[in-house]
């Protein structure tokens, strides 16, 4: 299975993944909307990359079945299927599924490369876990 | 017995039908409820009013407003005018805010003949709603057995008739559900209220309210369980209500400010995530987590509350209930609930009845079920809890009731007041799990001694003096109900607070309203009776409040956010409060504050009260307790906790029990806590402004705005 790899010493928080990832995915440049977050942080190393691991644990508690994994073994959300109780966004133990006000399904990485390929310092790459 | 879902369909036969066009959700509301008369078929809409909205709110609120509007004061529970009102809320249906998903159940009793109110999940209330309609309002009674089937994705509503066999509640959920579902997985469309056949030929008949749970595949069951609702509903020939609403989502509830529901829907989950594991764990055990520490603490009731703890009760511990539940599951008894509370077993195989050698699913046991059942009782046995818990659901009576009531017989029996001519061979001595379960069996049948056990602790006090020559007076201290209402499963004994919090109820026994015991007893926050009363003020007006709302309460107090130690009040929640009037305001774009919720409260708590006055209850002496739930009525209760009696003699009633025999004793303590008992009447009563008789001050009802003219009247009347 793959998914986006980081390595946030390397980040200069450019914010170009943000970028990608909203412009692809929601047809806009808003952070707020990305599925991927860099933040400066006070505690080392200064930097804190959110996006899915793809870890799966939303996919135990979602009560619509909205979520599940795809062949590849990535997470993907079904937004159709969706009922919107954000209770995979209260669980994710990465802080890595998102919501924002004016969506009524929240969003997640499914892991496409996008943003890595977009990254100049390589401070996020595509890792097969 | 299954039929084939073909051959149901074949049998379907329409007795009346009503096309509507669903009303767009605004703001929480549908703006209209649904009527229906089943003594002459009037299918019809009612528009909600302003009025309705601002004094009543919505769920029991808008209940007791029909059902005041439907009675007169002699009107009896099967009567037909008699009516059951099912309403949500305008909170119920969110999908972001844990626990927002109940029904309150509204009807005269036929344990208390007053007003009855029970909340209860599963998906009804929503969709109902969601459905274009804000309450269900059912009156009079068919000729013969009919189901009330709502389309909300058409827009149609029909009386049939249906070929169906209604004994099992479980099967005609099932069944109904594959008959309206379009595909496997429509099921979850589809909602369906009914009960067993333990509803016809007892007083204590319970409502199950379905939602079809999507990860198992099967339907699932919550109870309306008290004060004999689902006998009602059989008494007007219901055997079934439907609704099927396909287009559920996130926003279906159409709130004036998403956002903010949405922003601290996902902090609470955030929340239960990050602390239920190391507090409560309702994910992984739901209410019957609380096992443990009522055994621990003196509280669990066993052998009909004399005791409040046994040296068996690690038989029946959380963690053995633990290992029951499947783990892991979303758990929610409405969708989207990160609480995860309604913990089911699966494949569990019935060992009797009608079922026996079956492998079914149980919903529950919740903590009351396996308190009554199992340690009121003496039982033990967490199997006997078990399938003890499927068949009241199934055959659809009440298992608070039934624990307590058979806990009243154990009690009864050990004392030679009945025998097994009287029982027809049940040796109802405590533990004995076989005779209990046999009765179970007669109540859902309507047999033998069960028929006599089905209508209740109440009634049976007045069997057992008249015809077994039974002391009343013991009777009436050792069962347990109080406005005709089986005791919850609490053990009071040590907290006043609490005797209050059941005796000063408005629909008996149920600890729904107040629930002190920890506080008072175990974290000693009410050390003065100004104290108490202020609590028996705050908690039931508070709890009161998502009755209206269409909410749970568990998500209020069953996992604590953090820093909530070092509030200024942390016995409420203070971040919770807030919580819930952002999410009120944001759903109905109205702006109040925690002081405002508590007056909502308020008015309808108060015309609950003068509804109790108009029907002939309502006042003081029907807010008397058994003495079985303030002190210890026998000498083997009292040398059972001797120390601890005998030092409250001394230093709270300053009498120095050295010399004294036990039966003086239990006398002396007996005449002190009486007297306790009726001071914390007094202090309650002023603090929700009331008389000394327990009637709603003329003043009070002008400050909440609720002086109606019809209102004003009754209260006159018991001055």
């Amino acid at each position: 299975m793959k998914i986006v790899g980081k390595n946030e010493i390397k980040c200069t928080l450019c914010g170009n993944c943000e970028t990608i990832c909203s412009i692809y995915y929601f047809k806009g440049d808003n952070w707020e909307k990305s599925s991927i977050r860099v933040e400066e942080i006070s505690a080392d190393p200064g930097v804190d990359i959110r996006v899915c691991n793809q870890c799966g644990k939303c996919v135990d508690v979602c009560p619509a079945l909205a979520l599940s994994r795809n062949k590849k073994g990535t997470v993907i959300l079904n937004k159709k299927g969706c009922i919107g109780c954000f209770n995979c966004v209260g669980i994710c133990p990465a802080g890595a599924m998102f919501w924002q006000e004016n969506l009524v399904e929240p969003f997640k990485c499914i892991a496409c490369s996008r943003c890595t390929k977009e990254c100049p310092t390589e401070a996020i790459f595509m890792q097969e876990v | 017995m299954k039929k084939a879902i073909a051959e149901l369909k074949a049998s379907r036969r329409l007795l009346a039908e009503y096309h509507y066009e669903p009303a767009k959700i605004e703001r929480g509301y549908a703006g209209q409820t649904l009527y229906i008369n089943l003594s002459d078929k009037t299918i019809k809409a009612k528009t909600v009013t302003q009025q309705m909205k601002d004094i009543f709110i919505g769920g029991k609120g808008f209940g007791l407003w029909y059902l005041w509007n439907a009675v007169r004061p002699d009107t009896k529970w099967n009567d037909p005018e008699n009516e059951i009102i099912i309403s949500s809320g305008p909170i119920g249906g969110i999908t972001q805010y844990p626990g927002s998903g109940k029904s309150l159940v509204v009807t005269i009793s036929p344990l208390t003949h007053s007003v009855m109110d029970s909340n209860v999940g599963g998906y009804f209330g929503p969709y109902l709603k969601f459905s274009g309609w804000d309450a269900l309002e059912i009156q009079g009674k068919a000729e013969k057995d009919v189901c009330i089937l709502i389309d909300g994705d058409t827009g149609k509503v029909t009386i049939e008739e249906i070929d169906i066999d209604h004994s099992a509640s479980h099967l005609l959920s099932e069944q109904l559900t594959a008959m309206l579902a379009e595909t496997e997985k429509d099921k979850q469309n589809v909602s369906i209220v009914s009960t067993g056949s333990g509803a016809e030929h007892t007083l204590i008949g319970l409502l199950n309210f379905s939602f079809y749970d999507r990860r198992r595949k099967m339907v699932r069951l919550k109870q309306a369980g008290r004060g004999g609702i689902g006998t009602v509903f059989r008494d007007k020939k219901l055997v079934a209500l439907a609704v099927r609403y396909s287009s559920l989502t996130g926003r279906s509830n159409n709130p004036a400010d998403q956002a903010t529901i949405t922003k601290t829907g996902v902090k609470l989950s955030r929340e239960i995530n990050k602390f239920d594991d190391s507090q409560f764990r309702m994910r992984q055990i739901g209410t019957a987590n609380l096992m443990t520490a009522m055994n621990d603490y003196d509280l669990l009731p066993v052998h009909n509350f004399k005791y409040g703890s046994h040296e068996d009760g690690i038989k029946i511990s959380s963690e053995v209930f633990r290992n029951r539940f499947t783990q892991n599951m979303p758990d929610g008894c409405w969708v989207g609930c990160a609480l995860s509370c309604c913990k089911a077993v699966d494949g569990f195989t019935l060992k009797s009845g009608p079922f026996k050698g079956e492998k079914v699913l149980v919903d529950g046991p919740e903590y009351e079920n396996a308190a009554g059942l199992g340690a009121n009782c003496g039982i033990f046995d967490p199997d006997y809890i078990i399938e003890a818990n499927f068949y009241c659901d199934t055959y659809g009576i009440d298992t608070i009731s039934t624990g307590t009531l058979i806990a009243f017989i154990m009690e009864c029996y050990e004392n030679g007041i009945l025998n097994k001519d009287i029982t027809g061979g049940l040796e109802m001595n405590f533990g004995n799990k076989d005779a209990a379960m046999a009765l179970i069996h007669q109540m859902g049948q309507g047999s033998g001694f069960g028929r006599i056990a089905g209508l209740g602790v109440r009634r049976m006090k007045q069997i057992f003096s008249v015809e077994y020559g039974a002391e009343f007076a013991f009777l009436q201290d050792i069962g347990m109900e109080n406005k005709g209402l089986e005791y919850s499963q609490y053990q009071a004994k040590e907290s006043l607070a609490q005797q209050g919090g059941y005796g000063m109820t408005n629909k008996g026994p149920q600890h729904d309203e107040a629930w002190l015991i920890f506080m008072d007893m175990v974290n000693k926050q009410l050390p003065t009776f100004e104290k108490k009363a202020e609590a028996l003020h705050y908690f039931p007006m508070f709890r009161t409040w998502f009755g209206l709302q269409g909410l749970c309460k568990l998500p209020w107090n069953d996992i604590i956010p953090e820093g909530n130690s070092e509030t200024e009040s942390p016995e409420k929640i203070p971040e919770h409060v807030q919580n819930y009037v952002a999410i009120f305001n944001a759903v109905t774009g109205k702006n109040i504050d925690k002081e405002e919720m508590i007056r909502q409260s308020e008015r309808v708590y108060n015309f609950q009260r003068v509804f109790n006055l108009r029907l002939g209850y309502g006042t003081r002496k029907h807010d008397a307790v058994p003495y079985r739930a303030v002190g210890p009525v026998t000498i083997e209760e009292y040398e059972s906790r001797a120390k601890r009696y005998d030092h409250q003699l001394k230093e709270d009633a300053g009498i120095n029990p050295v010399a004294m025999s036990t039966s003086d004793k239990v006398q002396a303590m007996r005449k002190y806590r009486e007297e306790q008992y009726e001071k914390l009447v007094d202090v309650v009563y002023k603090r929700r402004g009331w008389t000394t008789n327990g009637v709603p001050k003329l003043e009070t009802l002008q400050d909440l705005g609720i002086d109606f003219p019809e209102v004003v009247e009754v209260v006159k009347e018991n001055l």
